[in-house]
Parts: C-alpha cells; structure tokens; sequence
C-alpha cells in the first residue's frame, strides 16, 4: 500500500522533473551561445611553453607525471595556477621535496610566480604536472593537450608528448 | 663611498658564515647526525621478500656481488620513475663493468604492489632492475636493517602516496655498507660511488 503510493508519487516527480528538464534545455539552447562567447578562454601571451613532455603510465590506475618549462617574456610578473587536461581527472601541480634525511615526500604546490625575464622548469624531482584519476592511459608516441592556468585568469594549452616509462628527460 | 664599503663588507660576511653553514651541514660536523643512521651492513641484516619472479629473496640473495639498493613505489610519478631511468643510466653507462651488480627495487606500498604488478612495472626499464615486494611486517623488517623510513600519507583526492627514503643503498660483494646515492644525483657523482663498490 504504502510502497504503492511511493510509486506513484515518484512517477509524478519524474514527469514533472521531465517537463522541467525540457524547458531548461530550450532555455539553455537560447542562452548558451553568449554565455560561450562570455566564457571564451584568454589565450596568453607573455608565457611561452618550452620542452612539455610526460612519461607513459601503466594502464590508468596510476598518477602520471608532465613536465615543462615556462618562460615569462611579459613586463609583469604571472603565476602558475593550476592545470587541467582531459585526459585527467583530477590535475594539479605538484612539488616533490628531499629532506634532510633524504626522505622524498610530494604534496600540492600551491601558485608558482614565473619571474619577469625568467623561467620555471617542472622537471624532475621539482614540480610536476601530477595527472590524477586518468580517464585514458598515456601511451608512448602519441600526444594529449594539457592547459596551463595563470593568476590573471589567462590560460595556454600545450599539446604534451607522451615519451617511455623510463624517459629522463624532454628529449626521451 | 664609506657606506657602500661597510655593506659590502657584510656581504661577504653572510657569504662567509652560509658558506661555513654548508660545510658544517655536507662534510663538517653537522654530518654526523645522518652518519649515525647509516645501513647495517647485509650481513647483519634478516629479512625476507619476494622477487618479481615469485621466488623468496633477502640480503643473503644479494652477497657475492655488488648491489644498488632502493625504495620506492609504482603509483609515485615523480621520485620513484625517475630513480628507475637514472639507475638504468647508470648501468648503460657501466657497461660491462656493471655486469654483475644487483639493482634492487623493494616496494614499500605493499597493498597495491604485488609481485605481478612488480613484474609488469620494472619490466619498462633496465632489465637487470629487480623489484621485491612483500607483507607489511616483512617490509618493516627490511626497512629497518637499511635505516630507511616510509609512511603512508592520505591525499585529497582519496587516494594515498608514500613519504620514503629516496637514496640509493651502495654495498659492496661482501656486503658491507659502501655509500648512498641521493636522489637524482648527477650521474658524474653517482658512478664513482658506484665503482668504489665494485
Ligand atoms: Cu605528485
């Protein structure tokens, strides 16, 4: 009896909600062009991306690692403050740190200030490029973009290639 | 004229004493402290892991050549992926003189590190490479005798990494304790470390 009602009342719900969703679907088809136009990216202009490139990962279960070089040829100073990729879920840069017991540990970054005339490498045991939650796995030859956040709300995304699982460096 | 000669004495003042600070941290007596944690040599060492092969392993395994020994774990992007290929490096650089040398990766995430994940992993890099994995407590038992440390640490996205000892452990055939290599050491400074075990 009472699981009867239930249905009922949940079927009402889902009719209702159907109705809703197709009115804010029309609503949505109406506005959504100026909200794009509104939330176009801002390319920027005064960082220039040098060497990316990313190690294979090992099915998707795993974090992998990016790396690059940024170089601020602007007059002002600008900080690195975040990433995001599609072929991850969840990016963020990462600084790993040796301690004085020689104890290596990792944790999020935080902004990176890129000096006026000056550069910020994530390489190797520095920053990182930490793609968490990969939705594709990175497979050695082929290429995935990877966009840059900056603190005067610009971005840049680069196309990273993909280099071995034991590559050191940006030339493989 | 006379200002600026005074600051340029204390410039290189503070030169001096970060100078004699660096020295006393690296070579002087500052050093001592992580001297006093130096790795037990093999011999003195009991424990038991299982290598990439499923085969059971432990310092014993390891005597009669030289070994690079070190920690890490498979989910670590950076740090771990990154002592891999410079090992391989350095090996490729040894050639032959490096022909009888073990290279040990011991896992100290034993959760997600099984022996077919081990196989799988270092199978991407030098194939000299070994890696050992194990329960908890036999891991316990191994870190202890190298004076080497892990923990487990929760990240926000619910997922966990490991804090570890990054160095490579350097023993000689007999298994004596010859040196560490830090974490990603130019490679001019690791390969004479690694022949004076040789
Ligand atoms: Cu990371």
């Amino acid at each position: 009896m009472l699981q009867q009602q239930i249905q009922i009342k949940s079927e009402a719900v889902m009719n209702n909600s159907k109705n809703t969703l197709a009115g804010l679907a029309a609503a949505l088809c109406m506005v959504l062009p100026s909200l794009v136009a509104a939330q176009e990216p801002i390319p920027n202009t005064q960082i220039v991306v040098e060497q990316p490139w990313a190690r294979a990962s090992l099915g998707t279960s795993r974090p992998a690692g990016a790396y690059l070089t940024l170089r601020n040829l602007g007059d002002t100073v600008i900080s690195l403050t975040g990433l995001e990729a599609d072929i991850s879920g969840m990016a963020s840069v990462h600084q790993s740190k040796t301690d004085a017991n020689g104890i290596s540990s990792m944790s999020p970054a935080g902004d990176i200030e890129i000096p006026v005339g000056g550069t910020v490498a994530l390489e190797p045991g520095g920053y990182h490029a930490m793609l968490m939650k990969l939705q594709a796995p990175l497979i050695e030859g082929e290429t995935f973009p990877m966009t840059l956040l900056f603190s005067d709300d610009t971005e840049l995304t680069v196309d990273v290639p993909i280099f071995g699982m034991g590559a050191r460096g940006p030339e493989g | 004229m006379k200002q600026f000669g005074r600051i340029a004495a204390v410039g290189a003042a503070v030169v001096v004493v970060a100078l004699f600070f660096g020295w006393w941290q690296v070579d002087g007596p500052g050093a001592e402290q992580t001297l006093g944690k130096r790795s037990l040599p093999l011999t003195q060492m009991d424990f038991s892991l299982t290598d990439q092969d499923g085969k059971d392993v432990g310092p014993q395994t390891l005597l009669g050549q030289p070994s690079l020994i070190f920690f890490g774990f498979t989910y670590c992007p950076d740090v771990c992926p990154t002592t891999l290929s410079d090992i391989s490096l350095w090996l490729e650089e040894l050639g032959a003189e490096a022909k009888d040398l073990n290279a040990v990766f011991i896992s100290v995430d034993p959760e997600r590190d099984t022996v077919e994940v081990m196989a799988d992993y270092i199978s991407y890099f030098d194939p000299r490479i070994q890696g050992w994995t194990g329960t908890d407590a036999q891991l316990a038992v191994a870190v202890k005798g190298f004076r080497a440390t892990y923990e487990k640490v929760m990240q926000t996205d619910g997922d966990y990494t490991m804090n570890h000892t990054s160095g490579v452990f350097v023993f000689d055939d007999v298994g004596d304790f010859v040196t560490t290599i830090d974490y990603h050491e130019p490679r001019e400074f690791a390969l004479p470390k690694i022949r004076r075990a040789l």
